[in-house]
């Protein structure tokens, strides 16, 4: 890498933090104007949570490789958590950040408790066991009306999903998530999707590892639900069937697996279009299941593949005037 | 007394749950792919049947169409949907097995609505009891029994004694080498397809026959039901699917009998997680040692 200048470590982060920071203030300024009306602020809360249901699925299915069909069980661990302690407590900051770790940690624990058994079995075995864990969950809910309010839901949750409150979750979870596959913990995620044995075989702890990517899928999955939560402010078990699962399971394969770029514009565009189109919402279902055969059979990987989008690559590729180059093969440095 | 036609309740719930259960098994068997489809493959049955008949037609003439149209479609989802996938990572396959499920569940919701519609059972079993030394059954427990362990013995024949069950089984042996003995892979599977789908359209005519209403969504739950009877008693392994369906049927009548029905999806799935984590290959399922 001749004469490739580069941008430091620090300046990266600053960039990157100063458009975040922008993104927030400016939606929510945006919002509080009154320039998007109710329905259309609504489609934005919306993006954002299922943004963060996709991008933790896809820490599971896109990272480590496993196909896990209960993500919507988590979702509604997490939200009731939440919601419960959120009802109980009056509106603060504190509550807020409260209830959301709640959320995440609730659903962690039952991630853990699912994950250590589960996690034995491969492949099909596990999607079958997680879809069961998940039905177990729902028939939970529906049981114990005492504290879940069984059929009819969970009503008067205390709406605090705001812009802010959202999109700093999203933001703040998808850095985290982007930390720790960057960390030798993420490689050794990566190295258990490869090939286990050969993971295995270089001193990479499998169980403890497919634990714990299992366990960070669920407890984000949780947050969302938390946020879920306080954005409709009614929880119904409804909510949380085999087929919301599966509608996170196609925007993470739509988006690409192991994609987090991906699985945030499959989750934008999946949960906007049919909201913008209302008409269209009869043959949604219709589409989804097409989509989702067209892209396996024409692009198993998904529309981005493994690609991550990064701002300050392609800047410094702008620095360097190398922006239109074409991407070096393997093997062409040795020519 | 009761606790017999509580079991005879349970004999006919399992028999059902295994014919689907063989479904399941033996396209896992040969292409180590879960159908999720096939619980879908049931609905269409249940949704031709209610035209067929609805159009007049003579029941056995309908029951005959049903069950040709879930080979039909079975044999085509596997050319258009499968196929292509063939040498593709297993996790693509199923991903791809859900997108049919659900095109074929929302299709049906956009034809005929997502309304449950009454199922013309009696056009096709008439309600009669038959008394059995003061215990009074059904006819359309009796037939369902009777058809599904006659239909299990003969595909129990057909595996063992045919030609096409020698090439089956050798093929879920070993794909490779069967295909080096001059088996043609692709008509095996086709043939296996529509073998499963067959059992699948006695499957949806007997499952209708007992609950009477049809809806788009049936087959999900049925499905799961029966892919968990699968799981449980040893995926791939035919003897296994028919334990499997019968011991499902069983609990499930069990923990109703015992007034605990809301609880029963929860416990079926217990069930299978609590089999799954003591052997996980199953009750019958045989293991297979990991090369490296």
């Amino acid at each position: 890498m001749n004469g490739y200048k580069q941008i430091p470590v620090y300046l990266r982060y600053l960039i990157n933090t100063l458009l975040l920071g922008a993104f927030l203030l400016g939606g929510n300024a945006l919002l509080a104007s009154g320039a998007v009306n109710r329905a259309q602020s609504a489609v934005i809360l919306q993006i954002g949570i299922y943004i963060l249901l996709a991008v933790s699925l896809n820490v599971a299915t896109g990272y480590l490789g496993q196909l896990p069909l209960g993500h919507a069980g988590f979702m509604a661990v997490g939200g009731y958590g939440a919601a419960l302690l959120w009802k109980a407590m009056p509106r603060s900051a504190g509550a807020i950040v409260l209830g959301l770790l709640l959320g995440g940690l609730v659903a962690a624990v039952f991630g853990v408790v699912i994950g250590v058994p589960a996690l034995r079995l491969k492949g099909d075995y596990l999607a079958i066991i997680t879809l069961g864990f998940g039905e177990i969950i729902r028939v939970l809910i529906i049981n114990l009306p005492g504290i879940t309010g069984g059929t009819p839901g969970l009503m008067n949750i205390p709406k605090h999903s705001s812009f802010l409150v959202v999109y700093t979750t999203v933001i703040l979870s998808c850095a985290l998530i982007h930390t720790l596959m960057k960390s030798r913990h993420g490689r050794a995620i990566l190295a258990i999707r490869e090939n286990e044995i050969a993971a295995e075989s270089s001193g990479v702890n499998t169980t403890f590892y497919k634990v714990l990517a299992f366990t960070v899928s669920a407890f984000f999955a949780g947050v969302a639900g938390a946020l879920y939560a306080g954005y409709t402010g009614i929880l119904t078990p409804g909510n949380f069937t085999f087929m919301t699962s599966v509608n996170i399971l196609v925007m993470v394969v739509l988006g690409g697996l192991g994609s987090m770029a991906g699985s945030v514009i499959a989750a934008t565009i999946l949960t906007a279009l049919p909201l913008a189109l209302q008409s269209f919402n009869k043959y949604r279902m219709v589409i989804y299941a097409l989509l989702l055969i067209a892209v396996m059979i024409f692009k198993p990987s998904g529309l981005l593949g493994r690609y991550d989008f990064s701002l300050t690559r392609i800047l410094e590729k702008l620095i360097n005037g190398q922006l239109f180059a074409r991407a070096k093969k393997a093997g062409e440095d040795r020519a | 007394m009761l606790f017999l036609s509580q079991c005879i309740n349970g004999l006919q719930l399992g028999s059902i749950y295994a014919l689907v259960a063989l479904g399941y098994s033996m396209v896992y068997g040969i292409i180590r792919l879960l159908n999720f489809a096939h619980g879908d493959v049931i609905m269409i049955g249940a949704y031709i049947a209610l035209l067929t008949i609805g159009a007049g037609l003579h029941p056995a003439l309908a029951v005959g169409i049903t069950i040709l149209g879930c080979v039909l479609i079975s044999v085509l989802i596997e050319k258009v949907a499968y196929r292509p996938l063939r040498s593709a990572p297993r996790i693509s396959l199923l991903i791809t097995a859900i997108g049919v499920s659900l095109l074929l569940q929302n299709l049906v919701q956009l034809f005929f609505t997502a309304d449950s519609r009454a199922y013309p059972s009696t056009a096709i079993i008439p309600a009669r009891a038959i008394q059995l030394g003061g215990l009074s059954l059904s006819l359309s427990t009796v037939v369902t029994i009777l058809v599904s362990v006659g239909a299990m013995l003969g595909l129990h024949l057909l595996i063992q004694k045919t030609r096409m069950g020698k090439a089956m089984r050798a093929v879920s042996e070993d794909t490779g080498a069967a295909q080096l003995m001059g088996i043609d892979i692709n008509r095996v599977i086709s043939i296996t397809f529509a073998i499963g789908s067959a059992l699948a359209g006695v499957g949806s005519v007997l499952y209708c026959c007992r609950y009477s209403v049809a809806n788009p969504t049936m087959g999900s739950l049925l499905g799961l039901k029966a892919f968990v009877a699968a799981v449980l008693g040893g995926i791939g392994s035919i003897p296994g699917a028919v334990v499997g369906g019968f011991a499902i049927g069983f609990a499930e009548v069990l923990v109703t009998a015992l007034g605990f029905s809301a609880w029963t999806d929860a416990v079926v799935f217990a069930v299978l997680i609590v089999v799954l984590l003591v052997k996980p290959t199953g009750l019958l399922g045989r293991g297979v040692a990991e090369k490296v």
